[in-house]
């Protein structure tokens, strides 16, 4: 192969790189300079890339009137609730499947990654006659609840696979010098862990904050998080354009910071129910 | 201790998905007996036996809407794998700044689907749409596309595409990276050309991710409801409504919690027999615990 065709490949892969790159790019930086417009620039026909004088007011309306700090209170409280039962409650199922033997462990196994799949829509109906029916009035207790259900299959599996790569002689060696077992798995077992927890959280935390369906079921004026107050600026007069824009930018936050922080970690979660599957 | 000790372990993380996720769906087949609707206590909704099932048999809309879910999920899947396959075999070589572009990838995967809807309506909408903008451009008179049956199964069709065939890219190259090198050069050193190379060894070596891959796709079309909610609420009349849309425009919309759920059962019967699909290719948990 000559040094030139070596080199036009190169410069061919990077150019269809950043044409893909752009196509991702592009309607999420729509949504981003939107929310700086006025309302006079949003609703003119002819797009405004960059070249506009940005303005706070759809911020400004969104954080005073908008009760955004409301919605935001619920989805933290909701999404930390739901990160850390499922990391804890997840996390033991997943070393009890790594570690132990027991009866009806293939059986644990096998319904965790079946029940991984339930789709929301049919959780729907039966988690509104839950509510109904026992009278349950605390939204974000049920929401937190539910959230750790939808999310533990996946974090159970993706944490059995971090226990499995940890050589069981560590903890034996910990048992032979008289650590107890609640001593190994803390000491010995969690730092060894702290890589695999973090993907596990990031993947339950940003479900949770997305999730938008159930959390529209089950909340109420006080109680709804960030998608449901977002959603609620598509009115039947109109879609507030510039705030629902603005809103969702702030929405997207969270998200797009664990993406640009732990990338490498995230794609190794998303491969790994395919690859090593 | 030692024999109860891997119950007390799994028991919190076992009772949470019990009634979190399995008691739902029992409750599901339950609930698909009754005439049950918004507003009435559940004890005095009448027994119908089987009357929803018979009804969902011959109804037109849940046929419709079962046409709509098959025909986005071939063109989506399709489209995808065609696109992401394509795209990983020809970008796998590792170059510098590939994990950068990598990151970029990903965002469509990690944005609220809240969010990606309403990017989409945006982009989509008639008046102020930057694609309708665009498209003048080229000679295209502007169109409603979420106002028209077929345009708006294009638009979703389209979102989805843009969304998820990232993932498809990025498990593929993932697979192909993983490959042993001493067989990639074994076949170019039998002189297999580029096609060769690819049809006869890349492929048929990843074959179990593209299996799981299409199988992961194929559940999350009949899971999916967010984006389209948001971008057209299944319509115009049903011509968005993906199966998960339907059953919840049902319960909620005409306020049918009984028929919602038997047509719930179906859709929990197609998505449990895909996933067994996966189980039986493989489930790494099921693999003896080291003792």
């Amino acid at each position: 192969m000559s040094p030139f065709r070596h080199k036009s490949n190169v410069f061919g892969h990077y150019a269809t790189l950043i044409v893909l790159a752009l196509i991702t790019l592009i309607p999420i930086w729509v949504m981003v300079s939107t929310g700086f417009k006025n309302d006079v620039l949003v609703q003119q026909k002819e797009p405004v890339w960059f070249l506009f004088v940005p303005t706070i007011e759809n911020y400004e309306y969104i954080m005073n009137r908008g009760k955004f700090d409301r919605y935001l209170w619920n989805s933290i409280i909701v999404g930390v609730g739901s990160t850390v039962f499922t990391l804890v409650f997840g996390g033991f199922c997943a070393y009890a499947l790594a570690r132990t033997e027991f009866r009806g462990r293939v059986l644990v196994a096998n319904s965790t990654l079946l029940v991984r799949m339930v789709p929301p829509a049919v959780l729907a109906v039966p988690a509104f006659a839950m509510v109904v029916n026992f009278g349950l009035d605390n939204d974000r207790a049920v929401l937190i609840f539910f959230y750790t259900a939808l999310n533990l299959p996946f974090a159970i599996w993706l944490l059995f696979g971090f226990y499995k790569q940890i050589p069981v002689e560590l903890e034996e060696a910990a048992i032979v010098d008289g650590a107890s077992p609640m001593q190994v798995f803390v000491r010995v077992l969690l730092p060894l862990m702290t890589s695999g927890y973090a993907v596990a959280g990031i993947f339950t935390f940003r479900i949770s904050w997305n999730e938008f369906i159930l959390a529209l079921l089950l909340t109420s004026r006080k109680t709804r998080t960030l998608p449901v107050g977002a959603a609620g600026f598509i009115t039947d007069t109109g879609v507030e354009w510039g705030r629902i824009m603005a809103m969702g930018t702030l929405i997207v936050i969270p998200p797009l910071l664990f993406t640009f922080f732990a990338a490498r970690q995230i794609i190794a979660g998303m491969t790994a129910g395919a690859v090593k599957g | 201790m030692q024999r109860l000790g891997p119950y007390f372990f799994i028991l919190p993380a076992v009772a949470i998905m019990a009634t979190g996720l399995l008691y739902p769906v029992i409750q599901a087949f339950y609930l698909s007996f009754f005439d049950w609707k918004i507003g009435t206590d559940l004890e005095d909704a009448p027994w119908v036996g089987f009357r929803h099932f018979i009804r969902m048999a011959t109804d037109a809309d849940v046929l419709e809407s079962i046409t709509v879910t098959l025909r986005f999920g071939f063109w989506t899947i399709t489209i995808e794998m065609l696109l992401g396959v394509a795209l990983a075999l020809l970008l796998e070589k590792p170059i510098r700044g590939a994990s950068l572009f990598r990151t970029v990838f990903i965002l469509p995967l990690m944005i609220s689907p809240v969010v990606v809807g309403l990017i989409w309506r945006y982009l989509f909408d008639a008046r102020i749409g930057w694609i309708n903008y665009y498209l003048g451009y080229l000679g295209i008179e502007p169109q409603v596309w979420l106002g028209d049956a077929d345009l708006a199964f294009f638009a979703i069709v389209f979102t989805d595409i843009w969304q998820w065939t990232p993932f498809i890219f990025i498990i593929v190259i993932a697979g192909l990276q993983a490959l042993p090198s001493e067989v990639l050069e074994a076949s170019k050193i039998d002189g297999a050309n580029w096609w060769q190379h690819i049809l006869f060894v890349k492929l048929p070596m990843i074959r179990s991710i593209l299996v799981i891959a299409l199988l992961l796709r194929l559940i999350d079309v009949f899971r999916a409801l967010e984006v389209m909610y948001i971008l057209t609420g299944g319509g115009p009349g049903r011509a968005t409504e993906l199966l998960s849309l339907h059953i919840y425009n049902r319960a909620f919309d005409t306020q049918q919690l009984g028929y919602a759920s038997a047509i719930s059962v179906l859709l929990i019967l197609i998505v449990f027999s895909l996933s067994f699909a996966i189980l039986v290719i493989g489930n790494p948990m099921k693999d003896k615990a080291d003792v």
